[in-house]
């Protein structure tokens, strides 16, 4: 079949490219992992301005087109001597950050209040009961959602292309015009995000059956 | 009995907003005392266990725990609330430890006994309230009344003085409610001071040195539980008794 030997032919670029789009997901949203926690915190802080500072960020993300974001981050990064790829994922990570503090915040305040109560009435500090007695039952309510978030994170890294970065979509779309046949290469791509879209549902839903298992 | 004091509350109140609900509140609780908390939904029952315990704070009063008179200011409530063990109707365990767990858990990071010595403490609770076997199975697996029982070891890994238990009961089936109160008289027979909000009137006739009567968020009526049940002084202690009985 013609777009089987398309496929053969340019797997090893493909390979690369979808070695790009992996490290922009996967360093991005470690990323916003932290800064979807931290404001998740200002978000249940109970102190005005702190919450008012998070729901500041939150709108800016989700008022803003996510090429937008991406386009001010990498000028303005690259501005200052930083990478192309480190630009687009620190822009990414931004843009999930604020996502991802929703999840955390709506998994925190998902935990029933009697486990915080009990955690103090035992002597535990509200930090220490955060941590050990909420969190890891938040953790566990917000991995759903998460891995959710991840796979939208994955499809957006496509974005990346606008600004350089070799992944994926950049490699179909260059391939497309090289050999003036942009529909096999994007079909072609197509199918490669379809395997790491399912390689990390599979992954996501392994982690919440083990985690699972005590409830 | 011995008659050194355990807890003194000297005119407690404490609200909501505009909703008063413990007015002037005075209560004095011994070593060794066992006491009933009775009175209608509503009547500030758990707010006081609450208070007594800092996890609601106080408008105004004086709540005064061995010998020493607790403010928020002066004092690491953390550190009070390990004397201060409390049960909850809901029982509260965390329910992504183990049974053993939920028992070790404050012991190793609150006092940080070391992890062996947690465990071997937390076993011999579990072995006193009678669900060793299930150390190693997760919350869900229990019954209303071996959470209860899961719950009040857990209290007592971190060794308190004193007991609160809000209704510890009332969320059980009947046939279940029976051995939660077994353990809990086994304690007050091990001289435990214990303040239990608790409409099991048998329990209370059986354990409770002295039942208070709570109603409208003051104390209404304080006596021996057979004087206060069989005899109430107050035509609202009566009316509530005849409401419940
Ligand atoms: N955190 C809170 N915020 C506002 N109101 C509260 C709060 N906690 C309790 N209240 C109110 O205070 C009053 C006393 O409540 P409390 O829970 O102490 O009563 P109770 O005697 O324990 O009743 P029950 O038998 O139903 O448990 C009630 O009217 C209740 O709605
Ligand atoms: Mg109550």
């Amino acid at each position: 079949m013609d777009l089987l030997t398309k496929f053969i032919d340019t797997y090893p670029i493909f390979l690369k490219g979808m070695l790009l789009t992996f490290q922009l997901t996967i360093v991005s949203i470690f990323i916003a992992i932290f800064i979807g926690l931290f404001f998740a915190f200002l978000k249940i802080s109970k102190v005005k301005i702190l919450e008012w500072i998070a729901d500041l960020y939150i709108f800016l993300v989700r008022g803003t087109p996510l090429v937008v974001q991406i386009f001010i981050f990498y000028f303005g990064l690259t501005s200052l001597n930083i990478s192309g790829f480190w630009s687009v994922v620190l822009g990414l990570a931004f843009h999930n950050g604020a996502y991802i503090a929703e999840i955390f915040r709506g998994a925190i305040q998902s935990i029933d209040n009697g486990q915080m109560e009990a955690g103090r009435s035992l002597g535990m500090s509200a930090g220490l009961s955060m941590r050990r007695i909420i969190l890891p039952q938040a953790s566990r309510r917000a991995l759903p959602p998460l891995g959710n978030q991840f796979i939208i994170a994955l499809k957006d890294s496509s974005l990346a292309s606008f600004v350089g970065v070799y992944e994926l979509f950049n490699i179909a779309t260059t391939q497309g015009s090289i050999k003036y046949d942009y529909m096999s290469y994007l079909l072609i791509v197509a199918v490669y995000y379809l395997v790491l879209v399912l390689f990390f549902s599979i992954i996501v839903s392994i982690i919440e059956k083990r985690m699972a298992s005590s409830d | 009995m011995s008659d050194s004091i355990m807890i003194q509350v000297d005119k407690l109140n404490k609200s909501f907003g505009d909703l008063h609900v413990l007015k002037d509140i005075d209560m004095t609780v011994k070593e060794s005392d066992v006491v009933c908390l009775i009175g209608a939904s509503g009547s500030g029952k758990s707010t006081l266990l609450r208070c007594l315990n800092f996890l609601e704070i106080k408008d105004s009063g004086i709540i005064t725990f061995e010998g020493s008179q607790v403010e928020k200011e002066t004092h690491d409530l953390n550190e009070v609330r390990q004397k201060v063990g409390m049960v909850f109707q809901h029982f509260h365990l965390f329910p992504h430890k183990t049974v053993i767990e939920n028992v070790m858990e404050a012991p190793i990071y609150v006092k940080k006994v070391p992890k062996a010595q947690a465990e071997k403490d937390a076993l011999a609770l579990l072995e006193k309230v009678g669900l060793s076997d299930k150390k190693d199975v997760y919350p869900s697996k229990l019954s209303g009344g071996q959470k209860q029982r899961v719950a009040i070891a857990r209290s007592l890994a971190m060794k308190p003085d004193i007991m609160l238990f809000d209704e510890p009961t009332s969320a059980l089936d009947p046939e279940l409610v029976g051995e939660v109160l077994a353990t809990m008289k086994e304690l007050a027979e091990e001289g435990m001071t214990m303040i239990v909000v608790t409409h099991e009137m048998g329990f209370a006739r059986e354990v409770a040195d002295w039942a208070v009567y709570m109603h409208d968020g003051r104390i209404v009526e304080v006596g021996h539980p057979e004087q206060l049940f069989n005899h109430p002084k107050e035509e609202r202690t009566k009316n509530f008794l005849d409401s419940v009985l």
